[in-house]
């Protein structure tokens, strides 16, 4: 088959599909759909069709990115418009398929919106709902639309007519179209991705390499999973162009351990596509020949720096290494490598195809395009989005993300992860992009954004990304090994309400002096959360230091309970729950909490009936530490 | 020779460069990697046992240490932090009677605290072999345990 044949095919299949005089039915499958419950509702979907004798086409799709509505059930009747519905739990398959199926009630009350042309009654269209509106979905077009495991599906969408079109390009015009688009290296540095590319195409040495960044190791950050799991084949595409335009045949992908189905999924992708001759030997029948291998990680978050990245790919430890060289002059195995990230690729099949001044009239002036954030913390919202570049921090939380959980305020946002930094209300307005959040005292990062409400403590925040790199360093030099425990012993002390006058400038100088002497990305970023938490959150961290009280209620050691007994009605549940058996009661009468055996857990207030809430967490220490176990005490210390 | 590990050594066709991939193999098959195995690993692909201890130890994923029937994830990234994973861990390491990276006398559970497995929306997050579950609190966890035996 030629590509003008099997676009033909794909074509007709999705027609068929789309107007068929079957229903159809997608269910959101990728691994946040499962984790609420999906798979669950996928079987219900289909007992509920044999139930009543219904024929109709079901089929998993990725994450649409509403990740707090899964599980998520699309039902498209002929000539209707596709009817997106909302948290279809397994218990409410059965009544949806009969009302909408049997009896033809579009069950406005679970719907969320409609897709495609023509309205529902009642129902609004999905994509003028005030979570979508604002976004541009280039990178994640695909994602809850296509079924991930059908090629066809993705070639229906327009997939692979950039690589058929770029085979017949000069490579070096390819390279042209996204140096104009402006595309910036989405993993976080903004490198720009052409420039990777023509060093690549010019080097003299062989063979070389096109490696994709699928390490996604930042927590709190999903956005190349979604794809991945969503849309595999947009980001072979996107290597495929890469390896075209460098000249060269051999391709990697190296994803981490912890997300087996994008795994699966690019495999199978794989798969189809080399049935096709669309990767392969002598793609499409021209010279050009394009292979891609999947290395799986085993659990190291270095492991997404580039050279660390390499040596694990070659069978080492995965340890950074001196840069320079870079790795476009020495990657794996010494050899010439561009190394990008899953949404740098998934951007440039769309740029190839529609031209990379299209791409670039969206976003910034030196920031072009979109990106994608995966939006968590405690925001009405959670999910993945994508939106133009320049686009303010508060439209994002308070548009997008639907503001803060049980309207509670607002205090900060989280970009960037364990190497960016906080953004306190102040600085909503800032515009997203490269340079402006670098000058805020953040970074862009791969696209983790966690907001965070007045419940939340910026001490302990810093102390757990800074934890976190302790953990995760890998001990090469000697700034990061040494360095990162001993801001963290600091803070832990200053959480502990042992903090000294000085600590802050302590902290910010040894911090300084990380980022300076550290060796590679994750040393030089790991101290950002805790100078950005300094910079904007001070009285905090003196209100630790100096009053020994956490503002947020949360460092333990600064905290206690108490039980109101006027309150209390002597259900007694949380004496049985109390995990220390730090609460008594003599029969009928309220309990008492014992301050010495309390750990300050929590789990009283969890089970108290909240209609009377006797128990309230009070500022101030009531015997400090007292009754934790010497061995948790050593698990802090050592993150 | 354990035939098992000479399966695995062959998929990779003795290539020493896959040295990752298998003993990832190897523990997806004994579930963590016996020392008499890496040694037979070391003779098949010509790599000191030394090297392949250095490979074994960075990487979070790998055990050396035998592990439980059932492999409890506890996701503690950022937006589970945020939402309370620490509680929850607190509340399983109570059940359990292990802390993270642990297995119970009986090997019934290891429990290990992983890093952001990315299912950020529906966090405090736990994986049992292989299984998500999401949103949930101390004692919904606790309740889930139970079902594994």
């Amino acid at each position: 088959m030629n590509f003008g044949e099997i676009q033909k095919k794909a074509e007709a299949e999705w027609k068929a599909l789309l107007e068929s005089d079957k229903p159809l039915i997608t269910v959101g499958l990728a691994t946040c759909g499962m984790a609420a419950g999906g798979n669950a509702t996928m079987a219900a979907v289909k007992d509920a069709l044999a139930k009543h004798g219904i024929e109709a086409n079901v089929m998993p799709v990725g994450c649409i990115g509403m990740c707090y509505l899964e599980p998520i059930v699309d039902i498209m009747k002929p000539g209707r418009p596709r009817i997106t519905y909302c948290r279809v739990s397994q218990d409410k398959v059965s009544s949806l398929i009969e009302d909408y199926l049997v009896y033809d009630n579009p069950r406005a009350d679970m719907a969320l919106g409609t897709i495609g042309d023509g309205t529902v009654e009642g129902i609004l269209r999905l994509f003028d709902l005030p979570m979508l509106k604002p976004q541009v979905r280039i990178s994640l077009r695909n994602c809850g639309h296509i079924n991930p495991e059908d090629i066809y599906h993705y070639i229906a969408q327009g997939g692979y007519t950039a690589l058929s079109k770029a085979l017949g390009m000069d490579p070096d015009d390819v390279i042209k179209e996204v140096e104009k688009s402006g595309l910036r290296g989405r993993g976080g540095a903004g490198f720009p991705t052409y420039r990777k590319w023509q060093e690549a195409r010019r080097s003299k040495r062989a063979p070389k390499f096109v490696v994709c960044n699928a390490d996604e190791g930042d927590p709190g950050a999903f956005m190349d999973r979604s794809v991945l799991e969503g849309d595999p084949h947009v980001v072979l595409e996107g290597m495929a162009l890469a390896g075209y335009s460098i000249g060269t045949p051999n391709g990697y992908i190296y994803c981490r351990a912890e997300y087996p189905l994008a795994v699966k999924r690019l495999n199978i992708a794989i798969q189809q596509a080399k049935d096709l001759n669309l990767l392969g030997d002598r793609i499409l029948g021209t010279d050009f020949s394009f292979d891609i291998e999947i290395m799986q990680g085993a659990g190291a978050f270095v492991c997404g720096e580039g050279s660390a990245l390499m040596y694990s790919i070659e069978g080492k430890r995965g340890m950074p290494r001196v840069r320079p060289p870079r790795s476009v002059e020495s990657g794996l195995w010494g050899l010439p490598t561009s190394l990008n990230n899953v949404e740098t690729f998934a951007n440039v099949p769309a740029i190839v195809a529609r031209g990379g001044d299209w791409f670039a009239s969206y976003g910034t002036e030196t920031g072009k395009g979109t990106k994608t954030f995966a939006l968590t913390g405690k925001i009405n919202r959670p999910g993945l989005i994508e939106v133009p570049m320049g686009i303010t921090l508060r439209e994002i939380v308070h548009e997008i993300g639907g503001g803060i959980l049980g309207d509670k305020p607002f205090k900060a946002v989280q970009t960037g992860g364990p190497s960016g930094g906080c953004l306190p209300a102040a600085l909503l307005d800032t515009p997203v992009d490269y340079e402006t959040l670098a000058r805020a005292g953040s970074i862009m990062g791969s696209g983790g954004m966690v907001v965070v409400d007045n419940e939340t403590c910026m001490v302990d925040m810093a102390r757990y990304f800074l934890a976190f790199c302790v953990e995760e360093s890998c001990g090469k030099c000697v700034p990061c090994r040494e360095g990162l425990p001993l801001m963290l012993e600091m803070i832990e002390r200053i959480t502990q309400g042992k903090g000294k006058p000085g600590d802050v400038e302590r902290l910010e100088a040894l911090g300084k002096t990380i980022v300076a002497g550290a060796l590679c990305g994750l040393g030089t970023s790991a101290p950002n959360p805790v100078l950005s938490s300094i910079r904007y959150f001070l009285d905090e961290w003196n209100a630790h230091i100096e009053e020994k009280t956490c503002p947020a209620l949360v460092c333990k050691d600064l905290i206690h309970y108490e039980l109101d007994a006027r309150k209390c009605v002597a259900c007694h549940r949380c004496l049985w729950s109390c995990p220390t058996r730090a609460i008594t009661a003599k029969p009928l009468e309220a309990p008492v909490i014992d301050q010495s055996r309390c750990t300050r857990c929590g789990t009283c207030v969890t089970v108290c009936p909240a209609r009377i809430s006797p128990i309230t967490k009070l500022p101030g220490t009531n015997s400090v530490g007292a009754g934790r176990p010497a061995e948790n005490q050593e698990v802090l210390v050592h993150g | 020779m354990d035939e098992k590990v000479t399966a695995i050594v062959d998929r990779y066709q003795g290539n020493k460069r896959f040295l990752v991939s298998i003993l990832q193999d190897i523990q997806a098959e004994y579930y963590y990697l016996p020392k008499e195995v890496l040694a037979q690993v070391s003779e098949s692909i010509d790599v000191p046992l030394s090297k392949i201890f250095s490979v074994s130890t960075f990487f979070k994923a790998f055990s050396l240490e035998p592990r439980g029937r059932h492999l409890v994830n506890v996701c503690v990234g950022t937006a589970c932090h945020v939402r309370g994973a620490v509680k929850v861990l607190e509340g399983i390491e109570r059940e359990t009677g292990i802390t993270a990276g642990q297995t119970d006398k009986d090997r019934r559970f290891s429990l290990e605290a992983v890093n952001c497995l990315g299912c950020c929306a529906l966090g405090p997050v736990i994986v049992i072999d292989g299984e998500y579950h999401g949103k949930l609190t101390t004692a919904k966890a606790v309740e889930i345990l139970k079902s594994y035996e």
